[in-house]
């Protein structure tokens, strides 16, 4: 039992950043155990992808050339599991993507292996992989461990470690793709809903707001404030269910990503890791909550703990 | 029809709360028990369909894994529809991760033959989004995961589904049944329970079984039937945020300065 493997994912003809974050992580612990580092594709035309994942350090690309270019899950575990029994490496990282979601836990169970996901460190204590995630609502870190499991693989959380650069010298192999039944079938991609009057991915001040501010009516107050104050309305996941606000105003993984935010004013809202996805790298987050242990604030540059209302009041006067 | 929904017992924490000494996990006393958000929305998706069909006779049951306590799940469930649920529970089954915990789910299906499984996609408390789609390796159904939409009628040999993927873009697919579908929030709105449905709730059947019940083994359960082991549980280091302390018109004071430099309009 030998090796580090990496699974790589793409959607539409394009590898996914998540991919190649899980390279870095893998080379991590390739530095510590000197084992080689293999990353597989499946895909169509893997061709198209095998190249771009020649990355420094990066031994062995393998690719799997699949019947159809998209995700299709029985495929997947089929060919991943395949790969794995003849290879044995003792560590596979798959990105914590929704479609990791479907395949990982189906192979860990059917092949018995060390399993966690949304990880977001992994380390060695001794011979014993140790990894981390994090349990209610990022306020506890939970240290797990596999005791007896030759191979252990983890779904790597994005946005953790940064996507693998440099060029590599990787040599490219094939893998036959084992015969099996598919009992799902991709029809199409449908895009999200076009955001209207603003596209929030653009906009470089932003207010959003959580599920603190209670009430639909109150909606109307926020949008007056960020009116007020020079900045675009943003909300996470819970306004855009309730349909408090256009689902083209979610900021998170499910919704958009504010990339040109440089003031992001997060009231109410505590923090899922999901939502976090979507703006923890604006330089400025100010947060406003009332929950002192929010795990908005562990990533906040300022944190107001109060009333979002009254401070909401505040700010409208000083603003006006 | 039969649609078979798993369901959690979830724990929240307290405002203040603290780890038990050994690391094992938080002191039960700063816990507060609820039903996890996302079964609220699996559940209430079973009921639509139970409800666009009748006379189709659609049984929704729900089930869940846990001590005497999680029956408060059961119950929040069958206060909106159904009528009976089944929870299983022995002390074997204290230390079970995702997995084990969907092996025991499993053999319920097994028991019960539904036509679909509707798991929530992840729980609040650890959120490991792992044990829907455990319960469909163990049976080895066709399985799908984040579904947001949903097209199944009584009889249907196959689902048209939604999944949420990132970013927003949706995955519309076909998927064989019988299956294991993890539901997603905002799929639909769930409904709340009325009066009279929490007092008939309090009536209706609960099954409960132990893991022998089912044929499993004492290792097939608890941390020996588990992929992982916790070691301990530990707090985070704190973020390095600056807390802007005072009354709120203090706060806001401050926080204005702050906005309009970070604005460039000081």
């Amino acid at each position: 039992m030998s090796g580090i493997l990496v699974i790589s994912e793409h959607r539409q003809g394009e590898l996914t950043p998540a991919s190649l974050e899980c390279i870095t992580a893998a080379r991590q612990l390739k530095a510590e155990k000197n084992q080689p580092l293999m990353v597989a594709v499946l895909a169509s035309d893997s061709d198209k992808y095998a190249e771009r994942l020649n990355l420094e350090g990066v031994d062995e690309i393998v690719r799997i050339t699949t019947p159809e270019d998209e995700f299709q899950t029985d495929t997947y575990e089929a060919a991943i599991s395949a790969l794995i029994s003849e290879r044995g490496p003792t560590v596979v990282l798959v990105p914590h993507s929704v479609d990791a979601w479907i395949y990982a836990p189906v192979i860990a169970a059917r092949e018995n292996f060390g399993f966690a996901t949304d990880v977001f460190g992994i380390r060695y204590e001794g011979d014993e992989l140790v990894a981390t995630r994090a349990a209610y609502a990022e306020k506890i870190h939970m240290e797990l461990d596999f005791p007896g499991k030759n191979t252990v693989l983890l779904t790597v959380r994005g946005n953790t470690f940064k996507p693998a650069e440099g060029a590599g010298s990787a040599e490219v192999t094939d893998f036959a793709l084992p015969d099996s039944e598919t009992h799902s079938q991709h029809l199409e991609y449908i895009e999200p809903e076009a955001g209207g009057d603003v596209d929030i991915s653009q906009a470089e001040f932003m207010l959003s707001i959580g599920r603190g501010i209670d009430d639909e009516d109150n909606v109307e107050e926020f949008q007056e404030l960020a009116d007020t104050m020079g900045f675009t309305l943003g909300c996470s996941r819970p306004i855009a269910d309730s349909g408090w606000l256009p689902k083209s105003r979610q900021v998170g993984q499910s919704g958009k990503t504010v990339s040109n935010c440089d003031v992001y004013i997060a009231m109410g809202i505590s923090g899922s890791v999901q939502h976090m996805a979507g703006m923890k790298h604006v330089p400025n987050i100010i947060a406003v909550n009332k929950d002192p242990e929010a795990s908005i604030f562990s990533i906040a540059r300022y944190g107001v703990v109060a009333d979002l209302f009254e401070i909401a009041d505040e700010l409208r006067n000083n603003f006006e | 029809m039969k649609i078979l929904v798993p369901v959690k017992q979830i724990a929240a924490l307290d405002e203040d709360f603290e780890l038990l000494e050994d690391g094992s996990g938080v002191d039960p006393d700063y816990l507060d028990y609820e039903l996890n958000e996302w079964d609220d929305y699996s559940y209430e998706e079973a009921l639509r369909i139970m409800e666009a069909n009748e006379g189709e006779d659609v049984e929704v049951v729900p089930v869940t894994v846990g001590p005497e306590e999680a029956d408060d799940a059961l119950r929040r469930c069958l206060a909106k529809g159904g009528e009976r649920g089944i929870r299983i529970w022995d002390d074997a089954i204290e230390g079970s991760d995702p997995s084990a915990i969907a092996r025991i789910l499993a053999k319920v299906v097994e028991r019960e033959q539904p036509d679909v499984v509707f798991a929530g996609t992840l729980s609040s408390d650890h959120a490991f989004a792992q044990t829907g789609m455990t319960i469909a390796a163990e049976l080895g159904w066709p399985h799908a995961a984040v579904v947001n939409h949903l097209e199944l009628k009584p009889g249907d040999a196959k689902a048209t589904i939604h999944r949420e993927l990132e970013g927003g873009l949706e995955d519309r697919m076909t998927i064989d049944l019988p299956a294991v579908l993890t539901i997603q929030l905002g799929i639909n709105e769930p409904r709340y329970a009325s009066l009279r449905g929490i007092k008939q709730a309090k009536r209706k059947e609960i099954e409960v079984l132990s893991h022998a019940d089912l044929g499993l083994a004492d290792d097939d359960v608890g941390v020996q039937g588990s992929l992982s082991r916790l070691r301990r549980m530990v707090m985070p280091e704190k973020g390095q945020a600056e807390l802007i302390e005072g009354t709120s018109a203090e706060q806001a004071a401050r926080l204005t300065e702050i906005i309009k430099e970070l604005k460039g309009v000081a």
